[in-house]
């Protein structure tokens, strides 16, 4: 039996008494580009949250490359090789482009007490910053404020910072958020070159974005995986087809 | 691409500048009706406010009660020449030691915190501070202060310096200041101060991608309250005294409104300017009155209203639209250095 990258079992969140996550039951494998779907406050993602360490679970188990990371820091598990974007876009605004992306790098990460070293004179570590930019089509922008970069730009730039950090999971929290028809297809054939190289987890709204790229979806409602399977089986699934999920093309 | 576009200069040109003016200070001083002791203190106020700025402009952390360290590293120098019977140079070093070390002991309690929950903290542990000063006779001298405080001889190998003079003062303390402010100025630009800037920024995205914000909060406070320990103990040498009154609360303010004056939060030099500029109107307004702290004060609140990015910010505005003069019109190219 083949273990799987990571996986959640019997995952529990409550606010006060509002219950978020009522057992979910999450799993990827290594390679897989895996999707998460729900309606609006469906608790994807609080799910999220919870996976990446912002949010301590109430219980159940995560596990990342078999070790549990339930309860631990954000910083603890990016450094396990777990990354994030975020929905709202969390970018360091007064730096360049460049320096969003280096900042967010290992070596950087590992030199950060170093306090005589002029940043700016490393070279190698800004190749390897400029080298992200250009994976996430930003090639030409490193000088630009991030602040002063169209909606689009910023959008792959939080990508960017999150592939940074050499994750070996990334999870992407609405990357289509905002994005205008051109701008998904363009995120789309990122994420499509991205596919290959690294596992990722998607949480999306844009269900023809979600089953185009997709290997495996869930489906979350009320707090738990109310469905589970390859694109081409949900669509036959009776359940989703009937709820309000969105209406495929 | 390369990275030669975007390195800091080893020793920048303002650091020439204000280096070459300070040096100069004794040839012309005297004759512009000024007085060496004014530079003097304007040179300690300064190193005051750089190490302040790490805090506030680089950490976006505010401490309202910086004077505590301040006055941790006046006291601490008094104590170490005249029970420990400590030379020059090693009391200075305690001076920064001592100071750092309850700077650690406070961000520890705060270091979680930021904005108005960490301005309130760093008042609170201020206000401890100046009242162990003011209680705790046997060890500060109470209200007096500790008098008598010398500034005896810089003994180096075969060279024997006496400093009682306040220009030998003066150069020693104008050689403290250089080294301190070429070592800061490196710890900006090294990846310790980019992160700093980043965790400033954005906390959350910081720690997301792994960087101990916590620690980076932590470390910025203690190396600022070491500045200000030997700025205290420059400080303590130059007065040669102590007393609870350099830990006070308003003391704690005024390098504030240095640093905002001077536009510490746009630039590495602002708080130099500010510091300048804020004794300077000290003694050349309190020449002609006694509220001069009324009128600075209301200079204070037009800047904040109309120039809240300070001197230096005007300076940066200034110089862009020149520049885009130049360039016919275009708009100045955008990079990130903002504090620069």
């Amino acid at each position: 039996m083949s273990m799987a990258l990571f996986e959640t079992q019997n995952l529990q969140k409550r606010f006060g008494d509002q219950v978020v996550l009522q057992g979910v039951n999450l799993s990827v494998d290594e390679g897989e580009l895996v999707g998460i779907m729900g309606p609006n406050g469906a608790g994807k993602t609080t799910c999220f949250n919870v996976l990446t360490g912002r949010y301590r679970p109430d219980g159940g188990v995560v596990r990342f490359a078999g070790e549990d990371i339930a309860g631990l820091s954000p910083r603890q598990i990016a450094r396990k090789g777990l990354s994030r974007s975020f929905q709202l876009m969390n970018l360091f605004n007064d730096e360049t482009a460049l320096y969003n992306v280096l900042l967010a790098t290992p070596s950087v990460r590992r030199r950060g007490f170093s306090m005589w070293r002029d940043l700016g004179r490393d070279a190698a570590a800004h190749d390897e910053a400029a080298a992200v930019l250009a994976r996430v089509g930003l090639g030409g922008k490193e000088d630009v404020t991030a602040a002063r970069l169209s909606y689009g730009e910023r959008r792959a730039l939080e990508i960017g910072v999150a592939l940074a950090a050499q994750p070996r999971l990334l999870f992407l929290d609405e990357p289509t958020a905002g994005l205008g028809s051109e701008g998904t297809a363009r995120l789309a054939e990122l994420i499509r070159t991205l596919k290959r190289q690294l596992t990722i987890v998607i949480i999306e709204h844009d269900m023809p974005f979600l089953f185009g790229l997709a290997d495996r979806i869930n489906v979350i409602h009320w707090g738990q995986v109310i469905a589970h399977g390859t694109p081409a089986e949900l669509k036959r699934n009776p359940w989703v087809a009937r709820s309000n999920l969105g209406q495929l093309s | 691409m390369s990275a030669d576009s975007r390195h800091a200069p080893l020793i920048p040109p303002p650091m020439w500048v204000t280096v070459a003016l300070l040096a100069s200070t004794p040839l012309w001083l005297k004759s512009a009706g000024l007085y060496q002791y004014l530079a003097l203190e304007i040179m300690i106020w300064m190193l005051f406010a750089l190490g302040h700025n790490l805090l506030l402009g680089y950490a976006g952390l505010p401490s309202f009660g910086h004077g505590a360290y301040f006055g941790i590293g006046a006291y601490a120098l008094g104590l170490l020449q005249q029970r420990g019977g400590a030379g020059v140079l090693l009391a200075l070093l305690g001076a920064a030691l001592i100071a750092a070390a309850f700077g650690a002991l406070v961000a520890a309690f705060i270091s979680h915190r930021r904005g108005i929950y960490y301005a309130l903290l760093t008042i609170a542990f201020g206000q401890v501070f100046w009242f162990v000063a003011v209680k705790w006779h046997a060890l500060t001298g109470g209200e007096d202060g500790l008098l008598n405080i010398k500034r005896g001889t810089l003994s180096l190998p075969g060279l024997d310096i006496p400093l009682a003079s306040n220009e030998a003062l003066f150069y020693f303390a104008l050689v403290v200041f250089t080294l301190v402010v070429i070592g800061l100025w490196r710890l900006v630009h090294s990846p310790f101060g980019r992160v700093l800037r980043a965790v400033k920024q954005n906390e959350v995205r910081a720690a997301f991608v792994g960087h101990d914000v916590w620690l980076y909060k932590w470390l910025a406070f203690v190396i600022s309250a070491g500045i200000a320990g030997i700025a205290g103990g420059l400080f303590a040498l130059a007065q040669q005294s102590a007393y609870p009154n350099v830990m006070s609360l308003h003391n704690s303010g005024f390098v504030v409104m240095m640093v905002l004056i001077g536009g510490g939060l746009v630039s590495f030099w602002g708080p130099v300017i500010g510091a300048l500029l804020f004794i300077l109107a000290r003694d050349l307004l309190g020449a002609y009155t006694e509220a001069w702290l009324l009128w600075y004060g209301l200079l204070f609140i037009v800047m904040v209203l109309f120039q809240p990015d300070g001197v230096a910010g005007a300076w940066q505005q200034w110089r862009a639209r020149w520049a885009r003069r130049g360039n016919g019109g275009a708009a100045p190219h955008a990079t990130g250095t903002k504090v620069a």
